[in-house]
């Protein structure tokens, strides 16, 4: 197959390392995040650099377009060694000219201490996870900054960063959708030129998830109040010039996180640390890669047998179909039916498409499928029903 | 060959859970018939099924052999017959076979209304009682209140009553021994033709239909051609064997001895149970007086899930019909549901373990329709038609009325549900027969439509009494009232599936509470989905699901794909289990659950 057309040139190429080491664990939080008293963050670089060098060889010549530091905690990392390892990244590929390097942090003045190294280092785009914008629910949720320092952390952010994105959580417990409303203008208000704002999802496994298990998580809004929430955001966003580009992320044109839009337009990506996906087109066929999740077994791996790949598969094409379609729905601009077509080997039911589009959960262009925003809040029951026999 | 004063057939009665597959394994373990590392518990009860949930369904039988005090072996022939209602018909067969029966009463609880259905059978067959008090290691046991209450309510002689514990231990060899020295032997001709009664069979994988007969003149050897009365097919003899309770082969069966033979008989209804069974030449000449075969008396629909998966459930309900002659069935097709079969059962704990069998042995998700039992429409030009599913039921200009089975229910509970129980089942259209008191117990008896009684009755009496009730139902015949057929509308269009007969006036509490829940049991769709009850174009009975507002994963995690990928193939798995009707998907235990009622 002529290289040129590979089906994830549609989406481009990005690096993921994944930090998962946290100051303390968030209770609503399912991420592979763990709280360790110290970490050898020399053994760890020496770690992520031969991964990296060992995933290089296999990707060899590529055009590196992204690279995403995520966590866990990633602005616990030393800017030395984030310094080292994006030293080590632009050795191995040819890093685009507009290559994007970010990196999650949390917004505590400890942190913030460390924007300036890690802008030296290379990073230019911070995702602070500012969570709530009020101490009582920035303390529900587990926190330990105040709003106040995630203020100050974020004006430190922007003094140092090109580009700065927010993370915040709603559909919190006692937040009435007013509440909501007054906390999405204070947030629009700092003129930020990206938002991900997600609903609060009750994870199993999680110490809310065990609370609200033993019915011992009030006041969380139910799916109509949380999906009125969620219509309400799309539109104040809208009005404010910060239109979702996904499901639960809204950016200024040009602005959006262009290493999840890899994900989200199915490119490649290879994944490096604990617990890290990939998905990546090795010799011309997909391969699904995933990592030993846990911190230590990893690194020992790493180690011992020059390896921190626990998992290795190839992705039929029908899955690749599917995990396009799932993943593209996600979008404002939807999925290319072509693309689909060329992977799955059918196109998808129009009768279903038909049905969808009654309803007003998808629209239909010339060669696109777009959910509307009726739609991309019953996205999985969007999906179920696209793929029906 | 043992000598007919050498042998004692005899049977168990008991009301369910008073202890009699636990006595039967503490007979077998005292006798050494099973060695104590084969022993398992309830060794009588072979399916799965019956032994999770405790009942016997077909009848089963062991062959002890016992020394007793006076220092003489002894053969004891044991048939263990079900203890449910619905098999009723069967235990009264197997009580044909057996000359006597223990009576096995639980000592901490009494008397119940199984135990006067089955003792009563036992009586019916001349049998001689020997009553047995169980449970007497527990500390409620109370021997003198419950042997009084036996002598006053059944009225049988209880100052000898066995006191034992299947348990522990206590009283079995007494128990032995009373049944070597207080039943009869069985009366029998050695020389005289061969007469035998066929008391049951079933189907085996290995050895085909394997029959259980009980010799009552003459000799069956092996190699015998021997001739079924009923049909004179005549049958060439390939095994004789008796259960230990395993089967052990031997050569022959003289009389009063109970064993089974194989005959390369193809299918269970190549027998009839309470057939007479002689030998091709110089037979008999008169036949045992035979029973009549059992009849179904509730029918559903049961169809796949999955359509594919038809040819396989026709399959298995075939081989399960080979086993079993009272559960019948027919194709049936729906507009909603496609092909499947309506089945007739005995009962509803009959429907419910072939439904089991089929889901579980042959791996078939079903979609089970209400339960219905044979309505008896008088049309206007003088015919009558038998209704099994409401779906047929014939237009209504041509109707001139219609009748329905009716049961006699025997209940005995505590004075203290006694309101409860009468309220239910008042409100099941009940008419009160009898309401008399043993002790502090309650005898009532009510005429009631068998159609209220089929679904959830036995559940709701359980609830109302906390389980202290006893039931038992005989049928008495049909009688005229003013039914109608139910439809039930999802999304303006007709689920047949659900259609129900029931009665006028109860048509609207009983509409109500189906939309209600089936409400509840269909999930959220992207629309919203009105569902109503209606009779004839009449709607009487509304609710409205409202539309699903939320079902998206709001964050990412990284590139893991697999991780959405799951959830689809969850949701996926979920849809499988649910059938479309227009465009809403109905789950398939909605149609049993819409059914029951709390009230
Ligand atoms: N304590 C005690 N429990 C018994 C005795 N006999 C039976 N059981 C228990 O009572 C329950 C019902 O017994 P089972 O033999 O299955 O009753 P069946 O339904 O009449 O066959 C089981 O849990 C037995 O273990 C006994 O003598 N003493
Ligand atoms: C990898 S996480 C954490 C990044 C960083 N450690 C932090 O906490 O700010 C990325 C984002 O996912 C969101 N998140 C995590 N768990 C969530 C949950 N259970 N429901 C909704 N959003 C969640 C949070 O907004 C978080 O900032
Ligand atoms: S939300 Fe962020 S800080 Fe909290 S445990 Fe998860 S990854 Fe760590
Ligand atoms: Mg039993």
């Amino acid at each position: 197959m002529d290289v040129l057309t590979e089906d994830w040139q549609n989406g481009g190429f990005g690096l993921y390392l994944h930090w998962p080491f946290c100051q303390s664990k968030c209770p609503y939080c399912d991420f592979n995040s763990h709280v360790s008293s110290s970490v050898d963050q020399a053994r760890w670089q020496h770690a992520f650099l031969s991964e990296i060098e060992r995933v290089g060889e296999e990707t060899g010549g590529r055009v590196l377009n992204t690279v995403f530091f995520g966590g866990g905690t990633p602005s616990l990392m030393d800017p030395a060694l984030v310094s080292a390892i994006i030293e080590k990244i632009s050795d191995t590929w040819t890093l685009a000219n507009d290559v994007e390097i970010s990196l999650e942090a949390n917004p505590t003045s400890i942190e913030a201490r460390r924007f300036r190294g890690y802008r030296d280092a290379g990073v230019n785009r911070v995702s602070m996870g500012a969570q709530a914008l009020n101490d009582e629910d920035l303390k529900r949720l587990g926190r330990l900054h105040s709003a106040a320092e995630a203020m100050e952390a974020l004006d430190i952010a922007r003094k140092t960063f090109d580009r700065v994105s927010f993370d915040l959580i709603y559909a919190r417990q006692h937040q009435a959708l007013d509440d909501w409303r007054a906390e999405l203008d204070t947030a629009l208000s700092l003129s930020l030129d990206h938002l991900s704002l997600y609903q609060l999802t009750i994870e199993q496994g999680t110490a809310f998830g065990d609370r609200f298990n033993r019915g011992r998580l009030g006041g969380l809004p139910d799916d109509n109040a949380s999906a009125d929430m969620y219509l309400a955001t799309q539109e104040i966003c809208d009005t404010a010039g910060l239109s979702a580009y996904e499901v639960s992320n809204h950016a200024k044109n040009g602005f959006e996180s262009r290493h999840n839009l890899i994900y989200w337009r199915y490119g490649d990506y290879a994944g490096i640390g604990p617990g890290a996906h990939g998905r990546l087109t090795l010799l011309g066929e997909k391969t699904a890669i995933e990592t030993h999740s846990y911190p230590q077994k990893w690194l020992e791996a790493v180690e011992g047998t020059g390896t921190g790949e626990m998992y290795r598969e190839l992705v039929k094409k029908e899955d690749q179909a599917l995990e396009y379609l799932m993943m593209s729905l996600r979008l404002a601009e939807g999925m290319d039916l072509d693309r689909f077509h060329a992977l799955a080997g059918h196109r998808i039911n129009p009768l279903n498409i038909n049905r969808l589009a009654d309803l007003g959960m998808v629209f239909k262009t010339r060669d696109r499928l777009v959910a509307t925003p009726n739609g991309r809040v019953l996205l999985n029951s969007v999906l179920s029903e696209l793929l029906a026999e | 060959m043992t000598d007919l004063s050498k042998i004692r057939n005899f049977s168990i009665v008991a009301h369910i859970d008073h202890g009699k597959s636990t006595l039967a394994d503490r007979l077998i373990q005292e006798t050494g018939t099973v060695k104590d590392r084969d022993m398992k518990a309830q060794l009588l009860d072979a399916m799965d099924i019956e032994r999770e949930r405790g009942i016997t369904i077909k009848a089963n039988t062991v062959r002890i052999d016992y020394k007793a005090d006076d220092g003489q072996d002894y053969v004891l022939n044991l048939i263990d017959t079900p203890g449910h209602v619905d098999f009723a018909y069967e235990v009264s067969r197997s009580m044909r076979a057996v000359e006597g029966s223990l009576l096995v009463v639980d000592s901490t609880q009494g008397v119940e209304a199984q135990t006067l259905a089955n003792v009563y059978q036992a009586i019916d067959a001349d049998h001689e009682i020997v009553p047995v008090l169980n449970k007497i290691d527990l500390p409620a046991s109370d021997c003198d209140r419950v042997a009084e209450q036996i002598e006053d309510v059944i009225g049988i002689d209880a100052t000898g009553a066995l006191q034992v514990s299947a348990k522990t231990g206590q009283g079995i060899r007494e128990t032995l021994e009373a049944i070597v020295t207080q039943l009869p032997p069985p009366k029998g001709e050695r020389d005289a033709p061969l007469k035998a009664m066929l008391v049951d069979s079933w189907y085996d994988s290995y050895l085909g239909v394997i029959v259980l007969v009980r010799i009552i003149d003459g000799v069956l050897k092996k190699g015998d051609r021997i001739r079924m009365m009923s049909n004179n097919s005549v049958h060439p003899v390939e095994r004789i064997g008796v259960f230990r309770p395993q089967m052990e082969m031997i050569d022959e069966l003289g009389p009063g001895e109970i064993g089974f033979l194989t005959a390369s008989i193809k299918q269970v209804r190549d027998t009839r149970v309470g057939d007479t069974i002689t030998t091709e030449k110089k037979g008999c000449e008169a036949a045992l007086p035979g029973f009549k075969p059992s009849q179904p008396v509730v029918f559903c629909g049961l169809f796949p899930v999955d359509n594919a998966e038809f040819e396989d459930l026709r399959d298995a309900i075939s081989k399960l019909s080979l086993n079993d002659a009272s559960f019948s069935s027919e194709m049936e097709t729906s507009a909603a549901l496609g092909f499947g079969f309506r089945c007739g059962f005995l009962g509803l704990l009959h429907l419910e373990v072939i439904r089991d069998r089929l889901e579980r042995e042959y791996d078939i998700d079903l979609i089970t329709t209400a339960p219905s039992v044979i309505y008896q429409i008088y049309m206007r030009d003088g015919t009558v038609q038998e209704l099994h599913n409401p779906a047929d039921m014939p237009d209504l200009t041509f109707v001139d009325h219609i009748e329905e089975p009716r049961i006699k229910a025997t209940i005995l509970v505590p004075d203290e549900y006694l309101g409860d129980v009468l309220k239910l089942c008042q409100d099941r259209r009940g008419m009160q027969i009898d309401l008399t008191y043993a002790g502090s117990r309650a005898m009532v008896v009510y005429d009631l439509p068998l159609n209220e009684v089929v679904f959830d009755f036995y559940d709701r009496l359980k609830s109302v009494t906390k389980g202290y009730a006893s039931f038992d139902y005989q049928m008495i015949g049909y009688r005229e009232d003013h039914l109608v057929k139910m439809q039930v509308l999802v999304n303006d269009e007709p689920v047949d599936a659900l259609s129900t007969m029931v009665h006028r006036d109860r048509a609207e509490t009983r509409g109500r509470a189906m939309v209600e829940k089936l409400k509840d049991l269909i999930p959220r769709h992207m629309f919203k989905i009105p569902i109503q009850a209606a009779i004839g174009g009449k709607v009487i009975a509304r609710e409205t699901l409202s539309a699903m507002r939320k079902d998206v994963t709001a964050k990412c995690y990284g590139g893991d794909v697999s991780r959405k990928k799951k959830l689809l193939d969850k949701q996926k798995a979920g849809k499988k289990k649910m059938r479309q009707f227009g465009k809403v998907d109905i789950p398939q235990e909605a149609f049993i659950s819409a059914l029951k009622m709390d009230g």
